[in-house]
């Protein structure tokens, strides 16, 4: 029971501490508003080592972070198989590929107003039909290993980006297209020095949203036929197994993953779009 | 640089817009000359159709009937060989440029060399007095000066004709004064023709040597008064007698024009 109060103290010492911090002058500094963040993750894994410890709590149901730590440290070659296999080989080229597709698309659909009426109710279509029925068909087209899981990822991607860009490429203003006109320029030189970077905050919205996309797909997609490494393949063979430790630690890199792709893609956003008012500081 | 080469003509104008509330006659029977170096004011109530002949002009608007001709060409072909800079009610710089990438703009689109779009952007910022601040952002910049850049954007490929949509309509009395001298200082300097339409009585007089007044419903032109004052005008010019004269006969016919709705 000691490790239970321990934890719960060190919880009552660091939300003490967190509001000292956040009223000093220290709040006011790059560290300090690093610091405040940091000790409340800290706090939060030391009450759970706490309490997994001072309640007995079965490692079945709730494993403690330090055996979480331990088996990303013992099994650091198999997650980094995993993570080659479903985050490299899976999610990022078909994530690559939707974009691709869905940006291609997005232009045959601003030239052709009779594509416009067929290929949107189509990728609408599409991205209804819930993953679970179209990733075992998938993999039985493009078979077990990576490409089946970049085609799912592919089909999550390419509606949330393509409307996004369609949306984003008739938002500029009439104003800046007859400045254009009265230029002489061309379809394409409007489309790229007006148009495209008019369009760009709403293509990175669909990025962003088409980036936590893409995570699911490929590892939801390992469930339904996989060689014998991925993700997916790793958390639905551990939890039948009872290795929930594992299951915790793939679900630890799929979490980090996810983050850094994220942060990327907003990384980019901030240099692309700079000019735009949710970016100005 | 003949001073009654005529640029712009029109010849029984009418433009029709097709509306949800049926058809809108925006122009009947428009006739109108506008010789080389005319600084040319069109002014009128909302609805009267000037931003809509202006419009015309640059191609953005087709007429239903009747002959406009730019250069001798059609506005379509006029358009097509640049021959006017058009500068709108709103500065419309782009966001994602520098107030130097902005003039280069059209530059770019024209295919200017780099060497000559350098030369002409620093140029035309000097004529507006914006020398300094090339590398700033049009979002970092006052109204007014934001709406000199764009005037510098429209000046930057030397087209012989100037439009000007109320480029001034959305600034203070005091930017505008500012504003309405520079034009006058930069027309004299250029020689081009300009085109300005305004809600402005003291505008319309003060800029102009013909003087086009409008009137709504449908749009037509009701007076076209050519100005006697002198190409040279100081801002006290407009507590003169002729500038007074000018502008009350301008008044009569907004007036006149309204009577018979």
């Amino acid at each position: 029971m000691s490790a239970l109060w321990l934890a719960v103290g060190f919880w009552l010492a660091a939300w003490a501490l967190n509001v000292l911090l956040a009223g000093s002058f220290l709040a006011r500094t790059r560290a300090g508003r690093a610091l405040v963040p940091l000790l409340f993750g800290v706090a939060v894994l030391v009450l759970w080592e706490g309490l997994v410890r001072g309640l007995n709590v079965a490692p079945v149901i709730l494993p403690a972070p330090s055996v979480i730590a331990a088996k990303i440290g013992a099994e650091l070659p198999v997650l980094w198989q995993d993570f080659a296999q479903t985050i490299l080989k899976g999610a990022i080229p078909g994530f690559v590929i939707g974009a691709g597709a869905a940006f291609v698309t997005a232009i045959a659909i601003d030239r052709s107003p009779f594509l416009q009426r067929g290929l949107l109710p189509i990728g609408n279509f599409v991205a209804a039909l819930p993953i679970v029925g179209l990733a075992p068909i998938l993999v039985m087209w493009f078979g077990f290993d990576w490409q089946s899981k970049a085609a799912v990822v592919v089909v999550m991607v390419f509606f949330p980006i393509l409307v996004n860009i369609v949306a984003g490429l008739q938002s500029s203003e009439r104003m800046q297209r007859d400045l254009m006109a009265t230029w002489g320029a061309s379809y394409w030189q409007t489309l790229w020095k007006l148009r495209l970077p008019a369009a760009m905050p709403f293509i990175f919205n669909g990025l962003k949203i088409a980036s936590t996309l893409a995570l699911i797909g490929a590892i939801v997609a390992e469930f339904f036929g996989s060689p014998v490494y991925g993700m997916g393949f790793r958390i639905s063979t551990e939890v039948g197994r009872l290795g929930l430790d594992m299951v915790w630690a793939t679900i630890a890199v799929a979490a980090l993953a996810g983050s850094v792709f994220y942060g990327l893609i907003t990384l980019i956003e901030r240099w692309v779009t700079f000019w735009h008012p949710s970016q100005r500081h | 640089m003949n001073a009654t080469t005529p640029v712009i003509e029109a010849k029984g104008l009418n433009l029709v817009f097709q509306t949800a509330d049926g058809p809108v006659q925006a122009l009947k029977d428009v006739n109108l000359t506008i010789n080389q170096g005319d600084f040319v004011s069109f002014i009128g109530p909302s609805g009267c159709g000037k931003t809509t002949f202006l419009r015309a002009i640059a191609a953005l608007e087709h007429p239903t009937s009747g002959t406009l001709t730019v250069n001798g060409m059609s506005p379509d072909e006029a358009r097509r060989r640049r021959a006017y800079g058009y500068v709108f009610q709103a500065a419309g710089l782009y966001p994602w440029r520098t107030i130097s990438g902005n003039i280069k703009l059209p530059l770019e689109i024209m295919g200017f060399s780099k060497a000559e779009q350098e030369e002409r952007t620093a140029r035309v910022l000097e004529l507006v007095e914006l020398k300094g601040f090339g590398k700033k952002f049009p979002w970092q910049l006052s109204g007014g000066m934001q709406q000199r850049a764009s005037i510098a954007r429209a000046l930057a490929f030397d087209a012989d004709i100037l439009l000007m949509d109320e480029p001034f309509g959305a600034l203070d009395e005091i930017v505008r004064d500012r504003l309405n001298e520079e034009v006058l200082k930069l027309w004299a300097r250029t020689g081009k023709t300009i085109g300005f339409v305004t809600h402005s009585i003291p505008e319309a007089v003060y800029l102009s040597t013909k003087i086009v007044v409008m009137s709504p419903r449908p749009g037509r032109i009701a007076d076209v008064i050519d100005s006697p004052l002198p190409k040279e005008r100081p801002l006290d010019i407009r507590d003169s007698r002729e500038f007074i004269e000018i502008a009350h006969r301008v008044r009569e016919g907004l007036r006149a024009g309204h009577h018979e709705d």
